[in-house]
């Protein structure tokens, strides 16, 4: 299903996605798209759908589900909470991109903003992922209770932003490409990859490059992984 | 060794006790120790934090529990607690912790206000005689309503916004389930229900056990987001963004690893053992514009059928905040009173940070109106509110409703030894020790706070009726029916009360 959205508004465009999955429609492809904000906030369905044009900021807040193509950059909040669902960015992204998803994926081609998945969280088998082109923002990972952060650093083979995970209890941060002590949080530790990360990065990263239509291979050896020392950062804080 | 002077004496009578042990088994903070070889129970005077729990046990009233009046030396600026605490920092580097909220002698300007009744001149109502109207709606009201006439039938033509209906303008405060056991969630749950209020999830997600009462809960989301899912935001009855809390402005809330159940990190949606930290900076909102995304995104992901509340402490431009907080498209504001209570917090915070709630909600009621918003928004407040009559004056002062938590611990069994953030709660109620949640029977204490809020109400309906109105929307933020005593000329002003005999 096509849908027009020049001139509407945020709430009548997410009314009309609603009809739509109500309809039973499996994709949508949304024009003329233009700072509209909120779209697919709360949709609880695995829709496909198709942004042309810039959608505003919170796009996918609180989703449960929907996968959605943005052909175009997105501006900040984008993920805010969401449950389930994925959204592939063919640009680049804004601020607290993904605060607090605890499901689903985030895929950008170029690069993020500051704070970018912040308090992210993880439940048994349910990781959220969010893998970034280019580089990040200050205060990647911040508070990130788990999940999954990956940086690809395409143009510059270093990540060399500040206070890379800075109270980070959980999850990890894979950075391709080299990352300076002095531009890690406290309580962040770096070590090699392990089978584990192995594995889940090759299946990660090759969904990636499927999105992202490009056949691009990348060499896991060149890869760090960042974690936390401690899943209890303020043990000692109190007296008796 | 600790250098810590014990703060209270646990007296056993020897001759009254028939070393049953129901003290060793009741006290989780392990004050007495049973030696088999020695037929004794030893008694830890230190460990004892007079919560009361074994006196109140003790089948054969052996036990008393005193305060240790010869703790320190009497002094005026050095307090007892003030050296112990300095003592235990000294100790341990740490800050001292504390639960529940500010004990400290702070004026209590409920105190200093008197309700005004009927004499003569206006006759007073007899509530058990007459029909008396405590039912609340929460909820945006509408600047005009306009009515249509269809074949003969009249109905509302506006459309109103999402409200939430109380049979009583009592709710209970948010308490998370982490920071209280699920048993005492699901006494508050089904005592909401009972009444035909609401109580709060805190930012602790909404348990399975307690879906069913989504018709009275109010789920919260705070920074950390923890529990907030498609599922949760359909079942809660209205949303609260929790931006602050009286107890502690300005911090955020952690709840230490330990209490990280396995039950807990699935409510909360987070690997168990791990600290859940919710900060007090919300980073995605720096501003008033950011609050308003977060409301928005809220309504559009419920659809807009649920109001928005929005939490706050009450600081010293609460009322600044309050005006952005309705022009950000919030239903409800809460105001949290520096009295508000805590799971845990430094106490260097929660003793000296905030404002009495009586000032913020007087001041934030008169901006309100002053800037003629006040019918956009209802205000709850919250901190402190200890009795029917400080329900009563919040009301006449300006609030819509009020939350109580601390009353309804107590009415749980809590006694506020104020040690809520060590998780050993005698009563069952601030602890995730199966051993202790036991002690609290959900169905009990459900009955206890429904006995109490049906107290309150009837205490309610005599004080309306005393002053010859017969309904608590006729009470609302009217503040001739109070008067002011002790009070200086500028807080009567701030209060916006006349002083008795005036």
């Amino acid at each position: 299903m096509i849908l027009n959205c020049k001139g509407l508004t945020y709430t009548e465009i997410n009314k009309s996605i609603r009809k739509a999955i109500e309809d039973g429609e499996k994709e949508l492809v949304m024009n003329n798209i233009n700072g509209q904000g909120y779209l697919f906030a709360g949709v609880k369905n695995s829709i496909r759908a198709i942004i042309n044009g810039v959608p505003g900021n919170d796009l996918g807040g609180m989703m449960d589900g929907p996968n959605i193509f943005v052909n175009s950059n997105i501006q900040d909040c984008v993920g805010n909470t969401m449950n389930n669902g994925k959204i592939v960015v063919h640009g680049d992204a804004g601020d607290i991109l993904g605060y607090a998803m605890r499901g689903g994926k985030i895929f950008v081609k170029g690069k993020v903003g500051y704070r970018c998945g912040i308090h992210m969280k993880a439940f048994e088998e349910k990781i959220p992922v969010i893998v970034i082109g280019e580089e990040a923002g200050d205060f990647l990972g911040e508070y990130m209770a788990s999940g999954i952060i990956v940086v690809l650093c395409k143009n510059k083979n270093k990540l060399d932003s500040n206070y890379i995970g800075v109270g980070m209890h959980g999850g990890a941060i894979y950075i391709r490409g080299e990352v300076d002590e002095y531009n890690l949080g406290k309580g962040v530790s770096v070590s090699p990859l392990d089978e584990w990360d192995m594995n889940f990065l090759t299946n990660v990263l090759n969904e990636y490059s499927s999105d992202m239509n490009s056949k691009e291979k990348y060499d896991l050896n060149s890869f760090v992984k960042l974690s936390p020392l401690n899943s209890r950062p303020f043990q000692r804080l109190y007296s008796y | 060794m600790s250098s810590v002077i014990p703060e209270f004496i646990v007296d056993k009578n020897e001759d009254r006790c028939i070393k049953c042990k129901v003290c060793v088994r009741q006290c989780s903070e392990e004050v007495f120790k049973y030696f088999e070889e020695f037929d004794l129970i030893r008694i830890y005077n230190d460990k004892c934090v007079g919560c009361h729990r074994c006196e109140m046990m003790c089948p054969t009233d052996a036990l008393t529990i005193t305060k240790n009046n010869a703790l320190y030396k009497e002094n005026f600026h050095w307090s007892s607690y003030t050296i112990n605490s300095i003592k235990k920092q000294a100790e341990t580097g740490g800050m001292i912790l504390t639960g529940s909220g500010n004990d400290k002698a702070y004026v209590s300007y409920w105190d200093r206000m008197l309700l005004d009744a009927s004499q003569v001149t206006n006759p007073p109502i007899d509530p058990l005689r007459e029909p008396m109207e405590l039912r609340t709606y929460l909820g945006k009201k509408p600047d005009r309503i306009t009515l249509k006439e269809e074949n003969g039938e009249v109905s509302l033509e506006t459309k109103l916004s999402p409200q939430i209906k109380l049979e009583t303008p009592i709710m209970f405060s948010a308490m998370s389930y982490g920071s209280i056991s699920l048993n005492a969630c699901e006494s508050l749950a089904s005592a909401a229900s009972k009444l035909g209020t609401f109580y709060n999830t805190g930012e602790g997600g909404l348990h399975k056990k307690l879906y069913k009462y989504g018709k009275n809960t109010i789920g919260q989301i705070a920074s950390g987001r923890f529990g907030v899912d498609t599922d949760y935001l359909d079942t809660c009855a209205a949303i609260e963004i929790k931006i602050g809390q009286g107890a502690k402005p300005g911090i955020g809330g952690h709840l230490p690893g330990e209490k990280v159940t396995v039950e807990i990190s699935e409510t909360r949606m987070i690997p168990s053992g791990t600290d859940a930290i919710s900060p007090a900076p919300h980073h995605d909102i720096y501003s008033i514009e950011d609050l308003k995304q977060l409301i928005s995104l809220i309504k559009e992901a419920t659809n807009y059928e649920k109001p928005v509340f929005v939490k706050i402490a009450a600081v010293h431009n609460s009322a600044a905040i309050a005006s952005g907080i309705v022009r950000a498209g919030a239903d409800v504001i809460v105001i949290d009173g520096f009295r508000g209570g805590t799971g845990a917090a430094p106490s260097v915070i929660r003793d000296n940070t905030g404002i009495p709630i009586e000032v913020a909600l007087a001041v934030i009621d008169q901006r309100l109106r002053d800037e003629s918003i006040r019918n956009e928004v209802s205000i709850v407040a919250a901190g402190g509110i200890r009795s029917s009559a400080d329900a009563v004056k919040a009301m006449a002062l300006g609030a819509d409703a009020v939350y109580i938590a601390t009353a309804a611990l107590i009415a749980m069994g809590c006694t506020l030894c104020q040690k809520c953030y060590k998780g050993k709660c005698n009563w069952g109620l601030t602890t995730q020790d199966p051993v202790l949640t036991r002690r609290l029977n959900p169905e009990l204490g459900s009955q206890r706070l429904t006995n109490l809020v049906n107290s309150w109400n009837l205490e309610i309906k005599e004080i309306l009726g005393s002053m010859g109105i017969n309904a608590i929307e006729a009470l609302r933020g009217n503040r001739l029916r109070l008067r002011g005593v002790g009070l200086t000329e500028l807080e009567s002003k701030i209060l916006g009360i006349e002083h008795a005999g005036m």
